[in-house]
């Protein structure tokens, strides 16, 4: 894993001291808010509807044991003992208290992390595939990439004042879990004539105007990594519309200036930098790459585990949803899921904090990592150590078996914390969650995945739902819009406004009944809901979900 | 003719702890809106708020927002400001622990 090295350790303790002083200066009255607020927000605090808010950056989602067990600690001293992971694998503290945050900072800092680059106009945190550097599928970890990214994009210089925030997202697999489409630039780990390289993307972004990212580059050299994104940042820094900032984000400027032009004036500005890129960066990279060396795999008998898989029906279903193929047949990746029915999505308690640390550290090689599906993978356990971990995860309420089902639903903080909300989201996954499991017909639906947002600026993703929902401000009234056969993989798509919206009463009946209505007209069991909807369009979902107008046009 | 003004507060959060507050008539801030002053004239609400925002070391982020008048003091009107004097609908956390 990566370590920091001297340089970093002494910018990211600056950091953290000017803000002190920063901070006392806003307390004692000597910065007023508008000249606090940009310090406040480089440094990843926000202020919310009920008071301020932490984010704090996992780089690439990745964490040992150590920093998750400072992540418990800090909730449990400067918060209320639970922290809230979300969809940019980051984790925020709803309620730090002004003064506190230095020493959060601090404390973040002794286990090398920070909350720089989680606000303003720079490119944030690099996101990667949650299960890189142990999926069976994958080319290549896409972490050392994610890294140089990251390092490279720390406080450059050019791109601290950009249009608007920057995205990077990487992974190493052809099965995008990572959601590389929705992001500004995201780099795709690939292989052509034996030769690694990358297929770039760009353009790729939810929110107000959703757009699926296009292929910018199909295969480009390993060495040119850096230039080349650098020259696809500067082409947009320079025609980025700094007018308006809705129209400020890269998928604004491939869309009003076309794939074509955009390429062509990348290749152009590459080809002017690229000679500066003297091979340091390789260099780098070489470094990092062995920071991410694979663990050193045990290697004994599996047959506890098919054994107590065979004997513990409890146990099977957990392994059967929670468990994913690991490039190690002796492995498994585990799952956690952080949406036990009826609780927050992304949310866990010190106690739960350190319980997984607990484990990673004894029984997965000191890994963890936080999916953009807000749930903590273990990514290397050894299969006969999976019932010691079922049982612990258990006694702590974590082992709720419902990876990609549909309890395993994405929702942002909504209006229950958001200043920007138009709507609550959490009470509404809190709901479909409960009334699933009432029904005991999750795992009947199979592969459902719901994502929802608390406004149009779409971090619950729910425009890539196969089933979204979007809440909004109706008259001043919550009012929750439904989107379907949205697509945040490999076959990406953006889900369609299936018809007028819901109320907050309405909408767990709606979605009740689309989720009943597809088991009627899908063609089999293995027929996905995505695969039903693929197959037969909107309509007769439509009619499931509006019956009176289906009956009135029928009339 | 010159549209309605709705009654308002003014409101903004806490400085060291981010919670909702509210300004009352004798300048003072409120962690309940029923303590907050009910304007009801335009003008008023403009000059108020330039007050309000003049407590730089108390407060952070003043600004209007919509109210009505009960039998208990001013109350929110919409939703959004509701949540603000209860806090959040996943954890008894907040105003609402507090009261
Ligand atoms: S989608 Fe909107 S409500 Fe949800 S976290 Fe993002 S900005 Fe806040």
């Amino acid at each position: 894993m990566y370590k920091y090295d001297d340089f970093d350790e002494a910018f990211v303790r600056e950091r953290v001291a000017q803000f002190r002083g920063q901070v006392e200066r806003r307390v004692d009255g000597s910065l007023t808010e508008d000249e606090f607020k940009p310090f406040r927000l480089m440094n990843g605090l926000y202020l919310q509807l009920h008071a301020y808010m932490l984010r704090v950056a996992i780089p690439y989602g990745t964490l040992n044991s150590r920093q998750m067990n400072q992540l418990a600690f800090i909730a449990e001293k400067w918060d209320k003992g639970y922290g809230h992971f979300t969809t940019r694998q980051n984790i925020q503290y709803n309620w730090p208290k002004l003064p506190d945050v230095p020493d959060m900072l601090e404390a973040l800092a002794d286990v090398e992390m920070h909350a720089i680059q989680t606000s303003g106009n720079t490119i944030r945190n690099v996101t990667a595939d949650h299960f890189a550097g142990a999926a069976g599928d994958e080319i290549a970890d896409p972490r050392p990439v994610a890294e140089l990214l990251r390092q490279w994009s720390t406080d450059h210089p050019e791109f601290q004042a950009l249009p608007r925030k920057f995205k990077i997202a990487v992974s190493g697999a052809e099965n995008d879990r990572a959601v590389l489409r929705a992001h500004d630039v995201a780099v795709q780990i690939v292989e052509k004539d034996g030769q690694r390289g990358y297929r770039i993307f760009v353009g790729g972004g939810l929110g107000r105007t959703p757009m699926i990212g296009k292929v910018l580059r199909d295969f480009l050299p390993e060495a040119d990594l850096l230039p080349y994104v650098e020259a696809v940042v500067s082409v947009w820094n320079l025609l980025g519309r700094r007018d308006n900032k809705y129209k400020a984000r890269i998928k604004i400027t491939v869309h009003e200036h076309g794939i074509e032009e955009i390429s062509e004036r990348v290749e152009q500005r590459f080809a002017e930098i690229r000679p500066s890129f003297t091979g340091v960066d390789q260099k780098l990279f070489a470094e990092i790459k062995e920071h991410f060396a694979e663990p050193a795999y045990k290697s004994s008998a599996t047959d506890a585990f098919d054994a107590y898989k065979a004997a513990n029906p409890a146990f099977q279903s957990w392994a059967d949803t929670n468990l994913a193929e690991h490039k190690n047949s002796e492995y498994a990746i585990v799952s956690i899921s952080l949406k036990s029915h009826g609780a927050t999505p992304g949310d866990a308690s010190s106690e739960q904090m350190r319980t997984m640390a607990d484990l990673a550290l004894r029984l997965g090689h000191d890994e963890l990592r936080i999916s953009h599906e807000q749930n903590v993978i273990l990514p290397h356990v050894h299969k006969s150590d999976l019932p010691e971990i079922y049982n612990t995860l258990r006694e702590e309420g974590l082992a709720t078996a419902n990876i990609g089902l549909i309890s395993d639903i994405i929702a942002c903080p909504g209006m229950d914390y958001c200043a920007l909300a138009t709507a609550r989201s959490i009470p509404i996954a809190q709901e479909i969650a409960t009334r699933f499991d009432e029904l005991k017909l999750e795992h009947e639906v199979g592969l459902l995945k719901i994502k929802i947002s608390g406004c149009i600026n779409a971090c619950g993703h729910h425009h890539v739902g196969h089933i979204g929902i979007l809440g909004l401000d109706r008259a001043g009234v919550e009012n929750y819009q439904i989107t379907l056969g949205g697509d945040g993989t490999e076959d990406a798509a953006i889900g369609e406004r299936a018809g007028p919206g819901f109320s907050a009463d309405e909408i767990i009946p709606a979605i009740e009944r689309l989720v009943l209505g597809y088991l009627d007209i899908r063609d089999s069991a293995d027929e996905t809901f995505l695969q039903t909807y693929r197959r037969l369009g909107m309509e007769p979902f439509k009619a499931i979900l509006y019956p009176e107008k289906a009956e009135a046009n029928a009339a | 003719m010159p549209r309605a003004f709705t009654p308002k507060v003014i409101t903004a959060n806490a400085l060291l702890e981010g919670d909702a507050i509210w300004f009352t008539e004798n300048n003072e801030w409120s962690r309940d809106i029923a303590d907050a002053e009910l304007i009801t004239d335009e003008t008023h609400a403009d000059l108020r708020l330039i007050e309000a925002q003049a407590f730089a070391d108390q407060i952070a982020g003043a600004y209007l927002a919509d109210a009505k008048q009960t039998e208990n003091g001013p109350a929110p009107t919409h939703f959004r400001e509701e949540f603000r004097t209860r806090g959040p609908s996943n954890y008894h956390h907040g105003k609402q622990a507090e009261a």
